[in-house]
């Protein structure tokens, strides 16, 4: 009898309290097993957002700080400033780092702060009650967009991976997503990278996760993946906007 | 390669009924046991014909609440 | 140890390096750019880190990092600065987390001016952060006592985790007097085991937090703060008494104000006007008891570089007991020796 898949040392038993099908819980498990598989979960430090991830501090299974809203990358940059040889990273919505921490998120990426962010970009602000995020589309409801964002007064939707991938510090940027097993499996290999790319003193990396909202999005847990595929990766377009070149 | 033969397990007091491991199955075991409440009030995902699976581990991949463990069974 | 003539910013520096500070997070702000560029400079030569941050937001949100390592932080800015980092600050109380925040503060509200001011008397002793919580605060009149009371917050943060607020109007940080750089009291530092260094798959997480849902936990937290609180009051309050044994008017003042006071008190008792100063060294906790002896005291003269803030404390520590006066200047503007000392005089009913 041989194992073939196993809840990762690199989360707690602590149950996620995300509601049903939320894929916070995928892209949890996602970096508590790379954490694992790189072999450094032991001197890890992670920092946990303002938003549904807040309680992410009960979750991973190192040690954790809990940031106020949108500074998580300067907690981060606290830390790892200290601890060169410690592995850092920040796990982020997208209210707490397109909205309140932006810039926080680039002048660590201009700083070239050697941390790792797992960005969760799932277009609403989740943990109060689904407002609009600087990432709601265009047309998409909230309840502070009770007709739909519209450009003339809330602006174009932010794409974060495209605006950090400018930033020299920002060494690697990919954008990845969960709505289906492949993409899941392709999002951790990213993950990893993002991750290696630290341990290897390269520079900062950010990982955008397109991920889901069902209850706030008003739609079914299985409806929300197919959502998020017709209507998020066409304007948040996957992909890596940057990796250090091999070798270097 | 021969097939291997899979196991599912679920820890059924953790799923919250999203039903997302249905969608993913490749040989369509996965389904929502209606006859049963868990102690969180869901429907708990589960199997019937276990001798089908082949352990690809997709229904644990996409499961949001580590519901889920897969192992291979020596015939 | 032989004295050596600095700017009160730099001295303030050395003094954290001293005490084993080797981070600093900070961020441009006049009167205290001298404090940041100093450990620009130092910084690197002895492993440690200096990080100019995008805002104060950002730089107080470091040192809420980097105190969560267990590792000895310093941050400083100027009341505007001092303002943005309040969030911060409450957050870092909340976590129990210890470091050092230094205030060299100037006239306000708003952007206000760059000249000297203790206008942030509120700020420093309320707090300007959510929540219950209050913050030990040292306000040095000298550079010598600025090095000291830097030194020894390092140590009172660690002893009982919490931040410490070092005050000195910009005078404090653009003068330059002679220092020197002494061992603190000795304390008993307890080891830093919550410290987030990384499990080494040996220990449970640590995790520095200060969020708690549940208001059960949240109250049983307000009140383990608030005992640490308690303890503070009763161990770490510090003031001076100057020729007050007789003083039969007393002048309430601290930092630079207290020793353009005690010039005034020279030229009073010259004239037989027996005066004397009760200088709060630190703000909180404010020194009550100072004002139960005063036994010859007629009437209290509390004198600000502000339009009245420290009397509030100065009316609450008397309890009705004597007539309290005030005497202010603000925006950045000086009180001379002679405006005090006529404001006294008018206080003890004209001139004698």
């Amino acid at each position: 009898m041989a194992e073939i898949f196993n809840k990762t040392e690199g989360l707690t038993d602590k149950q996620f309290h995300y509601c049903p099908g939320c894929t916070h819980g995928i892209i949890h498990r996602l970096v508590g097993e790379v954490l694992v598989e790189l072999g450094v979960l032991g001197k890890t430090v992670g920092v946990a957002p303002v938003g549904c991830s807040v309680l992410a501090y009960d979750y991973f299974n190192c040690d954790m700080h809990e940031a106020a809203h949108g500074r998580a990358p300067a907690v981060a940059t606290g830390i790892k400033r200290i601890l060169p040889e410690n592995v850092v990273f920040t796990y982020q919505g997208d209210g707490d780092l397109a909205s309140i921490g932006t810039a926080e998120i680039i002048h660590a990426a201009h700083r070239g702060e050697k941390f790792t962010t797992i960005f969760v970009n799932n277009a609403i602000y989740g943990m109060t009650g689904g407002q609009m995020a600087p990432t709601t589309l265009i047309g998409q409801k909230a309840t502070t967009a009770p007709y739909g964002r519209q450009q003339a007064t809330a602006g174009m939707p932010l794409r974060m991976s495209e605006m950090l991938a400018t930033i020299d510090g920002a060494v690697f940027v990919e954008r990845v997503s969960v709505h289906n097993v492949a993409a899941i499996r392709k999002a951790k290999k990213a993950i990893k990278k993002a991750f290696e790319v630290q341990i290897e003193g390269k520079g900062f990396g950010i990982v955008e996760v397109l991920s889901t909202c069902p209850t706030n999005w008003g739609i079914s847990p299985v409806d929300s993946l197919k959502w998020l595929e017709e209507n998020m990766i066409p304007y948040y377009p996957l992909g890596n906007f940057r990796t250090p070149e091999e070798g270097k | 390669m021969a097939k291997r033969q899979g196991r599912v397990i679920f820890e059924e007091n953790r799923c919250k009924g999203c039903e997302l491991c249905t969608t993913v199955c490749p040989v369509n075991i996965v389904k929502m046991n209606k006859t049963k409440i868990n102690v969180k009030g869901y429907h708990p995902a589960t199997v019937d014909e276990m001798e089908k699976c082949i352990a690809c581990a997709n229904c644990a991949t996409i499961c949001p609440d580590v519901v889920i463990k897969v192992e291979t069974v020596e015939e | 140890m032989a004295k050596v003539l600095m700017k009160g910013n730099e001295a303030i520096g050395a003094a954290a390096i001293k005490a084993g500070c080797k981070y600093f997070f900070g961020y441009p702000i006049t009167p205290q750019n001298e404090l940041p560029e100093f450990m620009s400079r130092e910084l690197p030569k002895i492993g440690g880190a200096f990080v100019q941050a995008e805002s104060e937001v950002a730089a107080i949100n470091m040192i809420y990092g980097g105190a969560g390592t267990g590792a000895r932080v310093m941050t400083s800015s100027s009341s505007p600065g001092i303002a943005l980092k309040q969030e911060g600050i409450s957050y870092i109380a909340g976590a129990e987390l210890p470091c050092v925040i230094v205030n060299i503060s100037r006239g306000g509200p708003g952007l206000g001016g760059i000249q000297p001011s203790q206008a942030d008397y509120f700020m420093s002793t309320r707090g300007g952060g959510n929540g219950d919580y209050r913050h030990l605060c040292y306000a040095p009149a000298t550079l010598q006592e600025a090095v000291d009371l830097t030194i020894e917050a390092f140590d009172v943060a660690d002893q009982y985790r919490t931040p410490v607020i070092v005050i000195g109007d910009g005078m404090i940080g653009q003068m330059m007097e002679p220092v020197e750089f002494n061992e603190p009291t000795k304390r008993n530092l307890p080891e830093k085991t919550w410290a987030t260094t990384g499990t080494e798959g040996k220990r449970k997480p640590n995790i520095i937090n200060s969020l708690a849902l549940d208001p059960a936990e949240l109250e049983k937290h307000n009140i383990k703060l608030d005992n640490k609180y308690k303890e503070i009051e009763a161990n770490e309050t510090r003031y001076e008494m100057y020729k007050t044994e007789d003083a039969e008017i007393v002048f309430v003042a601290y930092g630079t104000t207290s020793r353009i006071v005690k010039n005034t008190i020279e030229a009073l008792r010259a004239e037989g006007i027996k005066a004397g100063l009760i200088r709060p060294i630190t703000l909180w906790p404010f020194p009550n008891k100072a004002f139960t002896e005063i036994p010859a005291a007629k009437a209290l003269l509390t004198v600000e570089m502000s339009m009245g803030q420290m009397i509030d404390d100065v009316k609450i520590a008397n309890e009705g007991r004597l007539p309290i006066h005030f005497y202010g200047r603000s925006g950045g503007m000086i009180p001379s020796p002679e405006e005090i000392g006529n404001k006294a005089k008018e206080v003890l009913g004209g001139v004698k």
